[in-house]
This record gives structure tokens, C-alpha cells and sequence, in this order.
């Protein structure tokens, strides 16, 4: 069944906190990945690689460029995801 | 039809022994930061990029790979005389004919070995390592020299705040001899050419105009090439291990090619590396010098005891083609 976009932040939130240790709390829809939530593009190929696992996604790597806020990732999964 | 003799090889193919060189020239980031707008924790935050070695003007290709193989030979305790390959992997060095590889068997005394280069960018050592091991099985040479070497240094764009700190130079060898028992296991190689474009050449020879162009370097998608290094890698390393049917438990030693310390991290964790396998991370120092970094980090992580002779080794190398080559091996 697909994901709704509360259990999408949700998940986004438990890998940003798995990978960057940010506070699962602070990964909100206008929060952005590098300025707020110092995931850096390294990190960000993890969280989307892990992301793709947990919602059943694939995210090109074209794509990843353009996921700047939670709330772009939370649109593209909803929009993409199987 | 004429009956041909067969040739007799070995068993098997072992490495005997491993040699290094690093220019004597060390570069910290400080210097790196003369030209970019960056900062010294935010290029170890990176890579984990400390300092690397640049060569100078006498630390040929030539000259370093003789280094580096006079270690080896005599690390093997054989002499150069019996050695009948000398395989030099390299995408630095300028002058395509002849091949370096010659010179460097003519320096070195051997006796007319077999000689020619590579071009498998940083998966080079595990191309020639899987090249060196058929010719002894197959009866074509007794030892084999395999030589990674990189003067990466004259293919670094110092201006691009993405790659100007990452690469280094320098020469690594092993020599790879007869064993009675299988001590390189198969290799889990190959290539994805439609991936040409991650890691490449900014212009080919023939098309660099001096007067109007900036020197040809070494560029790379960055987060592709991260992408692919450590979750596509992480498999290939995964039936390397397989393939030699080592469980992650009876490793040693994990030597992947030093690209980058981010992804040597984000492999262990994929990889689920137990907590005992010593893991090379010798790119904080040496930084990537593309075929030359596994031998050279063997040969570091051997020399200040971390690993230790027999252990056994997971080797994995990938870069520009995209190429890659994995396979377990015991260390000299």
C-alpha cells in the first residue's frame, strides 16, 4: 500500500537521524536537507538510496539534484513511489 | 593435424611480495586552498583528505614504478632476473608508445620479461593482479610483476573546488608468483561503458589546444560516482567473497581503492564489515592515486603492522569506464 505523506516525513526523518544524527523531530516539510539538516551530497546519495529501499522508489541520480527540502523528497516519493 | 605441446603452470598464483613509493613531496590541504574556495574541514569532511604526495620532475612514472618493484622483488626474496611479466597499470603517463612498462623491465634487470601497460583506471591493480595470476597458471611466466602508477597530479584541474584535493601520485607493486594452493581467489570483474561519462577526460589529446585551452583533467559526477562506488560496489565486493567462499567473518582485511574516505565508510556499513576487519584508510594521506591505491595501501597497512602476513584480504577497485575488479586474496 502506498505511503502517506505523514508516514513519508516519518520515514525520511528516521533515516536523516540514521545517517546525519539529526533529531528525528527537526526533519520537517520546509526544512532543507544541506541548510538545515547538514546532510551534504554524500550523505544525501545515502538518505536517497535508503529511501528508495523504504518506500519502493527509484531516484535517479538527474533527480537528486532537484530534492532541495523534505518536502520536495515527500512530493517526489508520493508522486513515484510503486 | 599437428599434436602442440601444452604449457606447464603453477597451481596456483600467490602474492609474494609488495612494494610502495611515495613522492617525496608531501601537499597539505593549505596548499590545496590556494586556489579554491573551500576550507580544510570541509575537504576532510569530504574525502578524508589530509595531505597527499606530489611527484617532481624526476619522479617519473618510470622511476617511481622501479621503486616501488625493487620493494616488491625484494620483499618476494627473488631476484629481478626471474621475473617474467612486468604488468604497469596507468592512465598518467604521456607517452602512449612504447609502452612504460618496457623501460621499467629494462631498469629493473630483468631478463627480456614480457612488459606492456593497462588502461583500466582505478581497478588497473585488480586487472593486473587477474592477468599476472592466468600467465602463471597458464605457464607464461614463473613471477609477475604488477605495478599500479599514478602521477595524478598532472591531470588535476587545481581550479575545480570538486576534485582539486583528491588526487595524488605515487607507485605501488606486488609480485605475484607459483603457490600449491590457491591464494588469489577469482576475480568478480567488469565494465559498464554506458557509465563513460561519471568519470572521465575534460578533452582527449588530440583535441587540447594549448592556446585556447585549459590542461585536460580528470572530472567526475560526484554523486554518481558515490552512488554507484558504494551500493553497486558493495555487491560486486559481496561475490568476491562469495566466489572465494570466504564468509565476512574470516576476513582480515578490507582494501578498497582509496577514492574517498566517505565512501570507504558508507562500504564497510553497507558491506556489514564485522568489527575485527582491519579497513585501509590510507587516502587520508595518500589521497586517490587510482590503480596505485590498494597496492600502496597494502603495502602500508603491512608495514606498520596493522595487517600482517597471511591474513586474508577482500580487494576491490572501481573507477573511470566504469570498471571495477574484486577479489579476496592472501597477503604476502
Amino acid at each position: 500500500m502506498a505511503a502517506t505523506q505523514e508516514e513519508i516525513v516519518a520515514g525520511l526523518a528516521d533515516i536523516v537521524n540514521e545517517i546525519a544524527g539529526i533529531p528525528v523531530e527537526d526533519v520537517q516539510l520546509d526544512k532543507s536537507f544541506t541548510d538545515d539538516l547538514d546532510v551534504d551530497s554524500l550523505s544525501m546519495v545515502e538518505v536517497v538510496v535508503a529511501a528508495e529501499e523504504r518506500f519502493d522508489v527509484k531516484i535517479p541520480d538527474e533527480d537528486v539534484k532537484n530534492l532541495k527540502t523534505v518536502g520536495d523528497a515527500t512530493d517526489y516519493i508520493l508522486k513515484h513511489q510503486g | 593435424m599437428a599434436k602442440l605441446k601444452p604449457s606447464k603452470g603453477a597451481p596456483y598464483a600467490r602474492i609474494l611480495g609488495v612494494g610502495g613509493y611515495r613522492p617525496t613531496r608531501v601537499v597539505p590541504n593549505e596548499v590545496i586552498l590556494e586556489k579554491i574556495d573551500s576550507s580544510d574541514e570541509w575537504i576532510r569532511s569530504r574525502s578524508g583528505i589530509e595531505t597527499r604526495h606530489w611527484a617532481n620532475a624526476e619522479e617519473t612514472v618510470a622511476a617511481m614504478s622501479i621503486e616501488a618493484s625493487g620493494k616488491a622483488i625484494a620483499d618476494a626474496g627473488i631476484s629481478a632476473e626471474q621475473i617474467g611479466g612486468v604488468i604497469v597499470s596507468t592512465v598518467s603517463h604521456f607517452k602512449q608508445t612504447p609502452a612504460v612498462a618496457t623501460e621499467i623491465a629494462d631498469k629493473l634487470g630483468t631478463n627480456k620479461a614480457a612488459a606492456f601497460d593497462i588502461s583500466a583506471g582505478c581497478a588497473g591493480f585488480g586487472y593486473g593482479l587477474t592477468l599476472a595470476k592466468g600467465m602463471i597458471v597458464e605457464g607464461s611466466a614463473e613471477y609477475v610483476l604488477v605495478i599500479g602508477v599514478e602521477r595524478l597530479s598532472d591531470l588535476t584541474d587545481l581550479e575545480d573546488r570538486a576534485t582539486a584535493f583528491l588526487f595524488g601520485d605515487g607507485a605501488g607493486a606486488v609480485v605475484v608468483g607459483p603457490s600449491q594452493e590457491p591464494r588469489i581467489g577469482p576475480t568478480v570483474w567488469g565494465s559498464e561503458g554506458d557509465k563513460s561519462e561519471t568519470i572521465k577526460q575534460t578533452l582527449a589529446w588530440n583535441e587540447y589546444d594549448s592556446s585556447t585551452d585549459k590542461f585536460p583533467a580528470i572530472t567526475q559526477e560526484g554523486q554518481a560516482v558515490f552512488r554507484w562506488a558504494v551500493f553497486e560496489m558493495a555487491k560486486v565486493a559481496q561475490q568476491a567473497l562469495d566466489a572465494a567462499g570466504i564468509t565476512p567473518d574470516e576476513l582480515d582485511v578490507f582494501i578498497p581503492h582509496q577514492a574517498n574516505e566517505r565512501i570507504i565508510d558508507s562500504m564497510v556499513k553497507t558491506l556489514k564489515l564485522p568489527e575485527h576487519v582491519k579497513v585501509a584508510r590510507d587516502v587520508r594521506t595518500t589521497g586517490n592515486t587510482s590503480a596505485a591505491s590498494i597496492p600502496l595501501a597494502m603495502e602500508r597497512l603491512l608495514a606498520t603492522g596493522e595487517a600482517k602476513s597471511g591474513d586474508t584480504a577482500l580487494v576491490i577497485g572501481f573507477g573511470a569506464g566504469l570498471v571495477y575488479a574484486a577479489t579476496v586474496v592472501t597477503l604476502p
